[in-house]
């Protein structure tokens, strides 16, 4: 990246608006939600992406089918920042009810476009206005007067294409892509588009820093959304059973998973090597999963936390009865139905400890896309060979918006589906008994109903039971089977993801961050090391229960911020937990919780403060 | 055996049905429940349904929820996998386990606490669906395992041994059964042997959801004067609508019957279960009709036992998810992952 860096550079010193600011901006985009505006915003995004610059777009949305506000941001960073970036460098402000607000918290030197009626230019004298007679500039592109509310969003990319120096081919080729299946309104959104474009190069003067220049960062890459990357990874993991119940964040998983397997897992004659249940409520969708679970099948659900809440009895009965199931929790903005289109990492702690008595569970912590992919297929993997239920934690920003990735790797290794014993296995050795500790890890042997064997049969239940699965309250068959579950748990730490580390051994100070604050962690480490001179090392972590890394990492600093998206510090708790009492006054928190996803600046405004510098 | 015989002679071997297994082969764990209790009457019937049927135990799957009668899985069939699930929850367990595997034969056992209020949630939706299984009510009334609280299917008026009146209005899980879409709905009285096993086996022959409410009197906390769930209140209202026969597939047998007065039916495996009217004008093969009778005979007070709702031809659940027959939880890897070559096109739309 660097020689395109001193390209660009050299380039901006030749600017004529005071410093050019190539590569590197925001641009926030309001709308009314249901008013058409996702098709352009996506739009928008392709078009810096095909020029190869990195970008990031975050869809900030009510809870609402039409009407209220919607804001979307796309921010390009030749450094390949993707994180939230806190000021709005580029404004586009297409709703009348949002935008005397939208335009005041702009920092001076921003841009914006606006519909003209709303005459904005009023308000502030130090910043951009371009101001767009949209509904003029929509009639002659548009004859149907009820599809012009839609396409009159296309006209700002048109307008944002000039100002910014973006190829109009680009946004062309993207258009196409876009409505790919739909030859008409291709036509009518790449004339909105050329509308745009036309008006703002005959009537504006460029007056501000921002442009875009191609570079070539995004050779071979893809645009996935989390929540689709996840159902691509639960596909090639061989899931036969899927059961769920429609809540926001996590629906397009599902929904994105039933269009893939409709593809690629119908046979040729016809028939599905999968079944996919819309349940009656979570309770009923985790009763299926662990149902199907201990019957053989690969089995999932996805959630968010009132499902959750929702799910916490049945994961009880599948932490102890040993049953295996892939829980995804696409988690939002709680407690209770909370803020329901907004993210938050806020569903740690309660899904570490879900459900009555003495019960832990295992969570995978993707940060990227391309973990949402990878990570599904080791929570079956995991699920089964640890006859539990595996919670894969995603959050909004993850799940629901559009992330680049390089291409997705197919598995290297075969499916793992742990230890079943088939009719022969149980002939040859005589029978076997559920809950025994065979081989010291924890880990017992299970049959599936409908093995053909006299001795296959056991009885599964939530209530006391003995090795041998049979009804028991004596105390020493309690504990022996609580213990084994603990120490099945220790056996766990060695086959999750292990943390990813980055450190030079020179520096006191420690990070610790997981899921998608990670974005935040890059670019802020970068911050306070450029800026304040203070130099950071990072361990990102990818699953609970944490392994010998994580304490290492935190005996080797002096201080350890841990850095994450609730208010109540959920990750620096469960962290406290597992490490040695002299260890534990080492730990700090940096905590964002306000529906946004984490921006880099507050992370590093914050550890700055910490820091006392 | 004579007492006085002094030579031992050889038992006979024990009698084996088609399958070529004893009635041993599908008896269960010892009852921990109370003696008289009407749900070890159901237990047995069920063994010799099974046992009359000559079901695989291998593969038949028992499920039940929480309660007294849930844990009656445990007292019957032992070959089979038996699941105890969690308090009124036992049919979405139950879904799980058909969409795993559609060719093992299911077998819930519920109670009326379990089905009708805690469980009432997943109940309905178990019935819309007509998942193949086997759905059994043992219903007293009352909460057995909490010593004695109403539930949900108590009559108006029935009265605790402590006094306490119930003053709400019973739920009736065979009219909500056949209104939601079970294909096999009845019910019967733990006492009465006969039309208990005809109906079970009958069960057995079909394929969607059966649903049986089984009167069974709780000896311990409902069985006393005032009681509408006692055995002797049974015994003075439990009014057949039909005398209930039922010919399996594997017995050739030729019954004369009178078609004016007896019903045939044909079940999926081929069976046929005969319903020969009684006084009551009932047609269980019309729902709307059926509903009718079943509220107007409450209203009497009296207990329609019987096949109340059967309709062989509704499509299952297992036939509307159109999957490929070997069970999805058996499939390899080379059936359930995609090759590479679907990766590599999925990521090229992606770029």
């Amino acid at each position: 990246m660097a020689t395109i860096d001193i390209g660009i550079q050299e380039r901006e010193a030749q600017g004529n608006q005071g410093p050019r600011k190539v590569n590197d901006f925001s641009i926030q985009v309001a709308t009314v939600n249901g008013s058409g505006s996702q098709s352009a915003n996506s739009v928008l995004l392709r078009s810096i992406f095909q020029m190869g610059v990195p970008v990031s777009g975050k869809n900030l949305f009510p809870s609402n089918i039409a009407g209220l506000p919607t804001w979307y941001t796309i921010r390009a960073s030749k450094h390949g920042y993707v994180a939230r970036k806190k000021e709005i460098d580029f404004l586009v402000a297409m709703n009348a009810e949002t935008a005397n607000e939208d335009v005041m918290t702009l920092p001076a030197g921003a841009v914006c476009v606006y519909d003209e009626p709303l005459n904005l230019n009023q308000l502030r004298t130090d910043i951009t206005f371009y101001p767009v007679p949209f509904d003029k500039l929509v009639a002659p592109v548009c004859p149907d007067a009820k599809l012009r509310r839609l396409v009159k969003n296309m006209i700002y990319v048109g307008v944002v294409d000039f100002i910014l120096s973006i190829d109009l081919h680009e946004s062309e080729n993207a258009v196409a892509r876009q409505f790919s299946t739909k030859k008409k309104a291709a036509e009518l959104n790449m004339n909105a588009v050329r509308a745009g474009f036309d008006y703002a190069k005959a009537t504006f003067t460029k007056q501000d820093p921002f442009s875009v220049e191609p570079m070539k960062e995004n050779t071979g890459k893809i645009i996935i959304d989390g929540n689709a990357a996840a159902a691509l990874g639960c596909m090639f993991a061989g899931v036969t059973v899927v059961t769920w119940y429609p809540i926001t964040p996590s629906t397009s998983l599902i929904e994105s998973l039933i269009e893939y397997l409709k593809e690629y897992r119908i046979t040729p004659e016809g028939k599905a090597t999968f079944a996919v249940v819309q349940a009656e409520d979570e309770l009923a969708a985790i009763g299926m999963v662990l149902g199907a679970g201990w019957a053989g099948a690969r089995s999932m659900t996805s959630t968010s936390g009132p499902g959750i809440s929702l799910m916490t009895e049945f994961v009880g009965l599948g932490y102890y009865a040993e049953l295996p199931g892939v829980i995804f929790d696409v988690q939002r903005v709680g407690p209770s139905t909370g803020l329901p289109t907004r993210t938050m990492q806020g569903d740690i702690l309660s899904v570490a400890f879900l459900s009555h008595g003495d019960t832990k569970h295992m969570m995978l912590l993707p940060s990227s896309v391309s973990e949402c992919y990878t990570m599904a297929m080791e929570a079956f993997d995991l699920a089964e060979k640890f006859q539990t239920p595996v919670f894969v934690m995603l959050d909004l920003d993850l799940g629901m918006n559009n992330w680049t990735s390089t291409p997705f790797q197919f598995p290297d290794k075969p499916i793992d589906r742990g230890k079943v014993l088939s009719a022969e296995e149980l002939t040859r050795l005589g029978g076997f008994a559920r809950y025994k500790d065979v081989d010291g890890d924890g880990i017992p042997y299970r049959t599936l109903p409908g093995t053909q064997h006299n001795a296959a049969a056991y009885f599964t239940r939530g209530s006391g039971h003995n090795e041998k699965a049979q009804y028991s309250e004596r105390p020493e068959d309690y504990k022996n089977n609580i213990d084994r579950l603990a120490r099945k748990f220790e056996t766990v730490r060695k086959f999750v993801p292990a943390p990813v580390k980055e450190e030079d051994g020179t520096s006191k100070i420690g990070i610790i961050a997981y899921g998608t604050t990670h974005w935040a962690l890059v670019e802020a480490r970068d911050q306070m090391e450029k800026e304040h001179g203070i130099k950071t090392d990072y361990l990102r972590l990818r699953a609970y229960p944490f392994n010998q890394d994580l304490h290492d990492f935190i005996k080797r600093h002096d201080r350890i911020y841990v850095v994450e998206q609730n208010r109540d510090g959920q990750m620096h708790q469960l962290i406290r937990l597992d490490v040695a009492a002299d260890q534990v006054t080492k730990l700090r928190t940096v905590l964002h919780y306000n529906g946004l996803p984490i921006d880099a600046r507050s992370v590093t405004e914050d550890i700055r403060n910490q820091e006392g510098k | 055996m004579s007492a006085t015989t002094t030579t031992p002679t050889p038992s006979p071997a024990p009698k084996t049905n088609h399958a070529g297994l004893t009635v041993l082969d599908y008896r269960g764990g010892k009852t921990t429940l109370c003696a008289g209790c009407g749900h070890n009457a159901i237990s047995e019937r069920i063994i010799d349904a099974a046992y009359e049927m000559g079901i695989q135990p291998e593969n038949l799957v028992k499920l039940s929820g929480i309660g007294c009668s849930s844990k009656s899985p445990a007292y019957f069939v032992s070959k089979a996998h038996g699941f105890n699930s969690v308090h009124g929850r036992m049919p979405s367990v139950a879904t799980g386990v058909s969409l795993a595997n559609h060719k093992v034969m299911l077998l819930g056992v519920s109670g009326d606490g379990d089905t009708a209020s805690i469980g009432m949630g997943q109940f309905v939706h178990l019935m819309r669906r007509n998942l193949p299984l086997i759905y059994i009510i043992e219903d007293n009334g009352v909460y057995g395992l909490t010593k004695g609280q109403f539930s949900a299917t108590a009559d108006l008026g029935a009265k605790l041994k402590t006094g306490v009146v119930n003053d709400l209005p019973p739920i009736d899980t065979c009219a909500m059964a056949i209104q939601l879409g079970a294909t096999f709905v009845a019910r019967s009285f733990s006492g009465d042997k006969k039309q208990l096993l005809t109906l079970l086996k009958a069960a057995f022959a079909h394929k969607g959801t059966v649903m049986i409410d089984v009167v069974s009197p709780c000896v311990t906390f409902n069985d006393h004067e005032g009681s509408t769930k006692s055995y002797k209140y049974l015994k003075d209202h439990d009014e057949p609508v039909q005398e209930v026969g039922f010919v399996p597939h594997f017995e050739n047998i030729d019954v004369d019957y009178d078609p004016g007065t007896t019903t045939v039916v044909k079940m999926h495996d081929g069976s046929s279960l005969r319903l020969r009217k009684l006084e009551h004008e009932y047609d269980a093969t019309n729902k709307r009709a059926a509903l009718d009778i079943m509220g107007a005979s409450h209203e009497h007070g009296e207990v329609l036992t019987g096949v109340l709702y059967v309709n062989t031809k509704a499509p299952s659940f297992t036939d509307l998810l159109n999957v490929v027959d070997q069970p999805l939880g058996q499939l390899p890897e080379s059936v359930t992952r995609p090759p590479k070559k679907v990766l590599d096109q999925i990521m090229a739309e992606l770029q």
